[in-house]
């Protein structure tokens, strides 16, 4: 399971709300380089999956592997958690996380948003931190809104900047929890470009979507999430030329009209 | 009307004037320090943590101010073990007791101010703190507090000005504060009106300069919630 090509892996994770199950064991393995989308009805507990991988969600049951290190977990009062926060913290400087809400920090320029981590969790000195975060401002193509307020940015110019702050953390993958769903449909496009020359890149990624084109043409792997459990699961040509499950069929129908 | 009894006693004014601004600054001093950490821990979700925290706002927002000082002033000299102890050195002095009385009480108000303010803070910006592997101490200093403290600017501004009309009370226990100064000027004379119209002229002004540099203060840290100018 701690195979030196795996640089993300997910064993039979479970996740409960109360009664309700939202996963029901769900295992994964991401290659490095790799570039996974992840498709589902709203529901279908992808957003969910991403988020217990660095534990923003604490999963039910199942185990969680980042460059071969496995999360520690332990039970109290019931509730199982986190056995060493230093771990999960460390671990998650590796997995870059970009939101569906942009959840860039409001009060600081698009510069200290993306300087802000690298200095106080990486403790990068204040030059180079804010050198690296030029570089990335850049990258995405926001370096000339550097002294913005996220308020004064569009939501396409906030998410840039957000995956500027996730890319300035330098993680060994970028996790993307539908990141054009909030995004008037004129600065879908923007980010996509983004997100695409980032796979290009030979990033490792693991993106959750609604667009079918881009999981079509960006991935090189699908994933289709029902009701807790992995449907559909292969390179997009072949989920999308010949879907073994009825329901991403059906999912594919209603998308694809 | 008579106001040269009131440029008569310009100098008491003065006097008086220094000591209400005195005590001021300082039961804001001493209350911002103290709320930081009682508005944080009253922000916690664990009940061992806020209990303690929530308790002491109730209480200093549940009770009058002169009330509270009264205690402090009055109430503490009732017990023979405090007279008797070296804290007595401190209750005896109205000064002390007043001080102690302000800061406890803003004290109380701001850290409702800092606990709103925290409660407040939009999830997906402490998620995304969390999610940079910011310890929970770290997302608090870098994000949570200048986020929180920024909002509650308003808020605080207001509440510095009630501690501003609070502190006549410092007058009531026999200090000459610029409410002390007014009464004093009124026994002596007997010019209720002038005596009482120039304190409060006094107040005024101390309310705009209050008001004039939480402007400057929004100016500086309220950038982000403004339109951008073009």
């Amino acid at each position: 399971m701690n195979a030196p090509e795996t640089v993300l892996s997910l064993t039979d994770l479970h996740k409960h709300f109360g009664q309700l199950e939202v996963l029901r064991g769900i295992s994964l393995a991401a290659r490095p380089h790799e570039v996974i989308s992840m498709l589902g009805s709203s529901g279908s507990g992808k957003s969910t999956l991403l988020r217990c991988i660095n534990l923003l969600e604490t999963p039910t049951a199942g185990d969680i592997t980042v460059l071969g290190e496995t999360i520690r977990m332990k039970e109290q009062r019931g509730r199982r958690i986190a056995a060493e926060p230093r771990q999960v913290e460390r671990l998650r400087t590796k997995l870059g996380m970009v939101f569906q809400q942009f959840n860039l920090w409001s009060h600081l320029t698009a510069l200290e948003n993306v300087t802000e981590a690298p200095v106080s969790v990486l403790k990068l000195p204040k030059a180079e931190a804010v050198a690296r975060a030029e570089a990335v401002l850049e990258r995405v193509g926001m370096a000339d809104r550097r002294d913005y307020y996220p308020a004064h940015l569009s939501g396409g110019q906030q998410q840039r900047v957000a995956i500027a702050r996730a890319l300035a953390m330098q993680p060994e993958v970028l996790l993307f929890d539908e990141p054009t769903s909030a995004l008037d449909p004129e600065m879908v496009g923007e980010v996509l470009k983004v997100i695409r020359s980032l796979a290009e890149e030979g990033r490792t990624m693991l993106v959750v979507t609604h667009e079918m084109n881009f999981a079509r043409e960006v991935s090189d792997r699908v994933l289709f999430l029902h009701q807790g459990l992995v449907e559909e699961d292969g390179p997009p040509q072949q989920v999308f030329e010949q879907p073994q499950s009825e329901r991403f069929r059906q999912f594919l129908a209603g998308n694809l009209k | 009307m008579d106001f040269t009894v009131i440029i008569d006693n310009l100098p008491l004014y003065l006097s008086g004037l220094r000591v209400t601004i005195e005590l001021l600054i300082l039961a804001l001093l001493c209350g911002f320090v103290l709320a930081l950490p009682l508005g944080v821990a009253a922000a916690s979700r664990r009940a061992t943590v806020n209990a303690f925290p929530r308790g002491f706002i109730y209480f200093m927002r549940g009770t009058p101010l002169l009330a509270q000082v009264y205690l402090i002033y009055h109430g503490f000299a009732q017990f023979d073990f405090l007279r008797e102890s070296m804290l007595w050195a401190v209750f005896k002095e109205a000064y002390w007791c007043a001080l102690i009385g302000f800061s406890l009480n803003t004290a109380g108000y701001t850290a409702e101010i800092i606990r709103g303010a925290i409660a407040q803070t939009p999830r997906g910006e402490i998620e995304a703190a969390r999610a940079c592997g910011m310890r929970p101490g770290v997302a608090l200093r870098r994000v949570i507090l200048p986020s929180a403290l920024r909002r509650a600017l308003p808020a605080y501004g207001n509440e510095v000005i009630f501690m501003l009309h609070g502190t006549v009370i410092a007058g009531v226990i026999t200090l000459v504060d610029l409410f002390g100064a007014a009464k004093i000027v009124n026994s002596r004379h007997f010019v209720p009106f002038e005596s009482f119209i120039a304190a409060g002229f006094f107040y005024l002004c101390l309310t705009f300069l209050i008001v004039w540099l939480f402007k400057g203060a929004e100016r500086k840290w309220h950038a982000h919630l403004r339109p951008r100018a073009a």
